[in-house]
């Protein structure tokens, strides 16, 4: 399968869970929504280039406003987490490129410590800004604080429980390829 | 100029960054409701279509809960139907607590309760079903059942506390009272236990005019059921040659296979009317034990 239907298909899937299951279970709490669909943006390959990226989280995040109505809102949220995705692999991976040859990041590509870093501070990053836009015009500091870090160990939450329910298996990046 | 394209060109991803950030934060900003409405006008076309189909299967996951919703408002309808109270005779006035009287002193004859089928075949040759609505509940033997859709289901013949087992139509011992609807000639409904899809009507004279697809309801004369409910349509009319009666196949309208919420019906005179019914036939009968 190539790496754009593999994507392909993990958009649709990722905004179905979000937009079906995760937008519509009964909320935890008036506080808590999971987000899981920015985890498509986490997954994309390492290949694609920084303009790509920005197109597609901005595009993904469009495309979830759709269906809950707010344009713009989780369009510049994960746009956010597209532009800083670059920085942060920079950071986390080793320098060595003959070390590092896995095609997207994932714990077995990046170690689970880096990996677990790099989720996390994106998750931080994508909650803090999106709670941020949604509470700009009401509500105090700390319910905006205590709403960010529990959406932010929700989804931290079902980001990991994802990740070892469904190990991908990933094929190394090959000189041919 | 050219260290403005070279400055373009090193901070390209950056300011199609800020760019887009622009746009989403305009989006967010800048549409009012109203603009909101339009912008998002193309794009429900296709969400709505998705979230359609995506309906279609989530309904069926609520299933459930929706036809419990109907059928309680069903069973508030049904209790006000006027073939459940009797005119009353007006140079005659009972009282009698136990019936609710209505404002024009009509008394109810039915009371109608809902039930849920929890166990149900149709397999055997004495198939029962099994309600969730016991003795707990008001659940009397000989409580006629109905279908949600207010066809004919059975009779009760067992109560425990909170279950009750029902004689389905389709038992080779049920036999219930029915009637034709076009000439209100009356037989007896009853299964050979061959064909679960076909029950019998027996005792219909010759002389009345039968044909295919006529309507056979509850008859009027039934002590449990409560008259005019469907039963089923004329399936087949066969000839019996020995007597002067048919033999009508009735295709029941109750479908067995899917029952699912039922009502039981209370006729709050049956006891009434059965104790009279074995007591003149006792008198009558047995003339020289109890002497007139």
């Amino acid at each position: 399968m190539s790496d754009f239907v593999r994507n392909m298909i993990r958009f649709i899937l990722f905004l179905g869970i979000q937009v079906y299951i995760l937008n519509k279970i009964p909320h935890l709490h008036r506080y808590i929504t999971p987000y899981l669909y920015f985890l498509f943006i986490l997954w994309l390959p390492f290949s694609v280039s920084r303009q790509w990226l920005l197109l597609i989280g901005f595009g993904t995040g469009l495309t979830l406003d759709y269906f809950t109505m707010t344009p713009g809102l989780h369009a510049a949220a994960s746009l956010l987490v597209a532009w800083v995705r670059p920085y942060l692999i920079t950071i986390l991976t080793p320098k060595d490129s003959t070390e590092f040859n896995y095609r997207e990041p994932s714990p077995k590509a990046m170690q689970w410590t880096p990996y677990f870093v790099y989720v996390l501070v994106l998750t931080l990053l994508h909650h803090t800004y999106l709670v941020f836009l949604e509470w700009m015009s009401f509500g105090s500091f700390l319910s905006f604080l205590i709403k960010v870090l529990a959406s932010t160990g929700i989804s931290l939450l079902l980001i990991l429980t994802v990740e070892l329910l469904f190990p991908r298996k990933l094929k190394f990046r090959t000189n041919t390829a | 100029m050219r260290n403005i394209f070279l400055f373009i060109g090193r901070y390209k991803t950056f300011l199609s960054f800020l760019i887009l950030q622009g746009v989403a934060l305009w989006f967010l900003f800048s549409f009012n409701r109203f603009h909101r409405a339009r912008f998002l006008g193309v794009a429900n076309e296709v969400t709505g279509r998705i979230n359609t189909q995506y309906n279609k299967v989530e309904d069926y996951f609520e299933l459930r809960e929706e036809n419990r919703r109907v059928h309680r408002i069903n069973d508030s309808l049904l209790n006000l139907l006027p073939q459940n109270f009797m005119q009353p005779d007006t140079s005659l006035r009972e009282v009698r607590d136990s019936l609710p009287f209505d404002s024009l002193g009509h008394y109810r004859r039915y009371y109608f309760r809902p039930a849920t089928i929890v166990y149900n075949t149709v397999n055997s040759q004495k198939n029962y079903l099994q309600i969730n609505r016991g003795a707990s509940h008001g659940i009397k033997d000989n409580m006629a059942v109905l279908g949600s859709d207010g066809s004919a289901v059975g009779v009760v013949v067992g109560v425990s506390p909170n279950f009750s087992q029902v004689m389905s139509l389709l038992h080779v011992d049920q036999k219930v009272s029915a009637s034709l609807k076009k000439s209100g000639d009356m037989g007896t409904m009853e299964w050979d236990g061959k064909d679960p899809r076909l029950l019998n009507l027996k005792s219909i004279p010759r002389s009345t005019e039968v044909k295919q697809g006529d309507t056979v309801l509850t008859s009027p004369t039934s002590f449990n059921f409560p008259p005019g409910y469907m039963i089923g349509t004329v399936a087949e009319v066969l000839t019996d040659k020995s007597t002067n009666f048919y033999v009508l196949k009735i295709k029941p309208s109750a479908r067995f296979f899917s029952l699912q919420q039922v009502f039981v019906v209370e006729n709050l005179q049956y006891a009434e009317q059965t104790t009279l019914n074995q007591n003149t036939r006792k008198r009558i009968e047995d003339p020289k034990k109890n002497p007139r």
